[in-house]
């Protein structure tokens, strides 16, 4: 007796080709996106790696574009990540503190929670817009590497807080519960046994916000961080560039050769963020042995 | 009785793990057999071969072979979903689709290319009468399936099961999630599908398999130790490890 | 670390008057002091919200006096610098739906594609190194994306249609696409994940091949998450800034056509920041009203996506 005679073998083998069909269509799909980030490498690797010579890091930017160079903008952008890192280091990770030991669930809670998410959604523009009013003008601080610092510092503190309070989250309570059993207090427990613990992945948040400041260009346009500058930032209220601006900058002339430079910038801008989320992996990596 | 499916020289391997050993086995047509054994002896790894559900683990691999009446499972000529069709299977957990009761049960049959209504709807009231839920949601047949009970839940899968017109219901631990009266209900559910069903259940618990089966099996590490007529192998086992597990020594 | 802890203790045990003295008062000066300087940390955010808000209505509003609110969001023409001066949204708004459009086009089906196949057809290895892949898209700053549809992307369409300009609305678009294409797969492929297996295996113990899973039980089931990330993807699209800047354009039309540059809402207010705009002027204002636009669209579209996604996590 074969249980199996009056199946209709048509109609299944119809159905597994509608089913091939489908997963080779979706393959294709999947590689569209993969094959767009790999034709936009080679398109700017082959481009800009002839302009990748040591004069674009030792030269500024000049009218003309042999000679010229990115050493305004790449000092630029490493003085507003060292000026952004700590700032938005102390209050990112103090608000993750606050909202994840100290606040008590209640509606005050759930409406900075919410708000923090909603931020995160901003368009980078209205942080510029925001910069403009309060930093450059309200503060009078003109279109400085400060206030461009600051207005970068409120656009990544979202992204901070969340991921430091996800890794505040992943230290166990029986950490805690171990600390305030030998008699330690609230802050002493938060300072010396939560956080040497959530360090690692604080840090790995914070690279990674970072990482995303630094290719960040709309909001900089918009408080005026300068497309041509020629002279490297003395002090906090000097005007400066950073590196996206540079590439903008080239970018919107209409010779080739500054197309080329664009490029050669943006090779270096991506290697910078390759560095940073590389490092930001080998934390992750090393954290996630401990644990 | 007359066997349904035989089972011979089984062994199946996950990656290094070598989760079934040699096993040799009748199952009856029209009757109940149980599965039973600690947890970890292979006995839900066994049934899942019947019906092939593990075709999706990756690094399965199977040597010996499975007849149902008469044909080989494993072999090209049966369909997957073919041989899926005829051998329903029923869950620990109740899974019913996020969609209405009557979606439900008519899920299997659609798939299988029954469009015309009528035809759907006479399916669906047979089988959740077969299943004894139709008195219970027979007037609410749109709502969703999640709105039942646990109990109800699982004798919907059952339904959803029957719908395509099996010859075999694989349950596995069917019961384990349900409380003591609903588990009463699936188990009188299953003596009357035995007149028309091949039923295998895999259960932790012995009392029932002792209840309700008609033939069981003793797992032991991935290998059958022992099976015969449940009420042998429970009265009179021949291995002293039979004795020692149904007798409460370990498991 | 607990060893600290225990000194403490210790020390407080040699001093043998203070054994039973319980207020510890170097230590609750800390206990108080740090959560007062926590949620001031904490309420940044909230004040950036309101900073936010604050400075796009007080400026918005003042433009609504020199430009009425009717002029400006019903108007059809929008021409800031070169009088007669006219400041109706509308062709600003037509240019950024257009490349959201067009967006969402390239990214909501390929996006999609790629979630289904992830979840439910790649095996675990090719899923954890296409994924990654897929997130990197973005991760990419949009200027380089700029340069990536200035050099690559729109030679190819004026290859493609000869009547194309050098900046079009499509070239962006399809590259706003791109960018956004890892918001909807990577949210939609968690949201599949997150349907539970036992759905699955219920579907393929009845017969089922795996379309028939993935487009009968695990879209449908995770269908509000697929939803949300999509409004997400949209969202985003909408303040996409420099791509469009790059590569669309500056001239406001109202058009159907793709092959014509455009101005996007984003585009416009970077076009008068880079001018030397005076602060007091209608141009520096209307940058405000624009941002306002902006800000109140993505705003209610980000609601929107929370809305959704909290729905669907009731479900299971």
């Amino acid at each position: 007796m074969n249980i199996f005679q009056d199946a209709n073998r048509k109609q299944i083998a119809n159905r597994r080709k509608t089913d091939w069909y489908l997963h080779i269509l979706f393959v294709i799909a999947t590689s569209i996106g993969v094959l767009a980030l790999c034709a936009l490498i080679v398109d700017i690797l082959v481009d800009g790696i002839a302009r990748l010579q040591p004069e674009l890091f030792t030269n500024f930017p000049s009218r003309k574009a042999d000679g010229s160079g990115m050493k305004s903008a790449l000092v630029g952008t490493i003085y507003m990540l060292l000026i952004m890192a700590p700032i938005s280091f102390i209050f990112g990770v103090g608000a993750a503190i606050y909202l994840e030991e100290y606040a008590k669930k209640g509606r005050l809670t759930r409406i900075i929670q919410l708000n923090i998410s909603t931020l995160a959604g901003v368009p980078s523009i209205v942080y510029g817009i925001l910069g403009l009013t309060l930093f450059v003008r309200l503060l009078s601080l003109d279109r400085s590497l400060i206030a461009g610092a600051l207005t970068m510092t409120l656009l990544v503190l979202p992204i901070i807080i969340v991921s430091a309070q996800e890794a505040i989250r992943a230290v166990p309570k029986s950490r805690r519960d171990a600390s305030f059993a030998l008699g330690a207090t609230k802050w002493q427990t938060v300072y010396r046994s939560v956080m040497p613990s959530a360090l690692p992945g604080v840090l790995t948040g914070v690279i990674l916000a970072m990482s995303r400041a630094i290719g960040e260009t709309a909001p900089l346009v918009m408080i005026g961080a300068l497309t041509y500058v020629a002279f490297l930032p003395d002090g906090l209220k000097d005007s400066f560039t950073v590196i996206p601006i540079q590439v903008y900058n080239w970018l919107s002339k209409p010779q080739l050769e500054f197309k080329e430079l664009a490029a050669s910038g943006i090779i270096v801008l991506l290697a910078l963020l390759l560095l940073m989320n590389f490092s930001a992996i080998l934390l992750r990596n090393k954290y996630q042995k401990n644990v | 009785m007359e066997a349904l499916i035989n089972i011979n020289k089984l062994n199946l391997f996950y990656g290094a793990f070598h989760a079934l050993k040699d096993v040799t086995l009748t199952i009856p047509e029209k009757a109940i057999t149980a599965f039973i054994g600690p947890s970890g002896c292979g006995k839900s790894t066994l049934l899942r071969t019947l019906n092939r559900m593990n075709d999706m683990i990756p690094g399965t691999r199977i040597e010996g072979g499975i007849a149902i009446g008469g044909t080989e499972i494993y072999s090209n000529e049966v369909d997957v979903e073919t041989l899926r069709k005829k051998v329903g299977m029923v869950f620990q957990q109740p899974n019913p689709f996020p969609k209405s009761i009557y979606d439900n049960v008519a899920y299997g049959p659609r798939l299988h290319g029954i469009t015309s209504k009528r035809e759907l709807d006479e399916i669906v009231e047979t089988s959740l009468k077969s299943a004894v839920l139709w008195e219970e949601v027979k007037d609410h047949l749109k709502r969703s399936a999640f709105g039942l009970s646990g109990g109800q839940q699982q004798r919907l899968c059952i339904a959803r099961a029957l719908a395509v017109n099996p010859n075999i219901l694989l349950m596995d631990e069917a019961t384990s999630a349900l409380d003591p009266i609903s588990t009463l209900k699936i188990e009188e559910l299953a003596q009357e599908l035995k007149d028309k069903y091949t039923i295998v259940m895999v259960t932790h618990n012995m009392h029932q398999a002792a209840r309700v089966s008609n033939q069981t099996v003793f797992f032991l590490n991935g290998e059958v130790i022992e099976y015969s007529d449940t009420e042998k192998l429970f009265s009179n086992p021949t291995d002293q490890r039979t004795e020692d597990y149904i007798s409460g020594r370990f498991g | 670390m607990p060893g600290q802890g225990l000194q403490t203790v210790s020390k407080a045990q040699t001093a043998s008057k203070e054994i039973y003295d319980f207020k510890n008062k170097r230590v609750s000066i800390m206990n108080k002091v740090m959560p007062v300087l926590l949620f001031l940390c904490a309420s940044v955010s909230v004040l950036t919200t309101i900073g936010i808000v604050v400075t796009l209505i007080s400026e918005t509003y003042q433009f609504f006096q020199k430009i009425p609110i009717f002029d400006f969001l019903f108007g059809t023409k929008w021409s800031p610098l070169i009088p007669p001066k006219s400041f109706g949204v509308l062709p600003l708004l037509s240019g950024t739906l257009m490349i959201t459009f067009i967006a969402c086009l390239v990214a909501i089906p390929l996006g999609l594609a790629s979630a289904i196949y992830l979840s439910e057809y790649a095996p675990k290895r090719v899923r954890k190194i296409v994924k990654p892949i897929l997130e990197v898209l973005a991760g990419v700053p949009t200027i380089v994306y700029g340069y990536f549809a200035l050099s690559l992307v729109t030679p190819l369409i004026q290859s493609i249609f000869h009547s194309a300009g050098v900046f079009n609305a499509l070239s962006a678009g399809i590259v706003v696409g791109i960018m956004i294409i890892p918001m909807v797969s990577s949210l939609s492929e968690d949201a599949m994940s997150s349907v539970p297996r036992s759905l699955r295996d219920g579907a393929y113990a009845l017969g089922a091949t795996r379309f028939e899973v993935a487009l009968k039980i695990v879209v449908p089931a995770a269908f509000s998450g697929i939803v949300a990330s999509a409004v997400l993807a949209f969202s985003r699209a909408i303040g996409e800034t420099m791509i469009v800047t790059v590569a669309a354009g500056s001239t406001p039309n109202m058009t159907v056509n793709p092959l014509e540059s455009i101005q996007t809402m984003t585009a416009y207010i970077v076009q008068v920041s880079l001018g030397d705009t005076p602060h007091g002027t209608i141009e520096y204002g209307s940058i405000f009203a624009v941002g306002m636009t902006l800000f109140v669209i993505t705003f209610l579209l980000n609601i929107l996506a929370q809305y959704i996604a909290r729905k669907f996590r009731e479900e299971y």
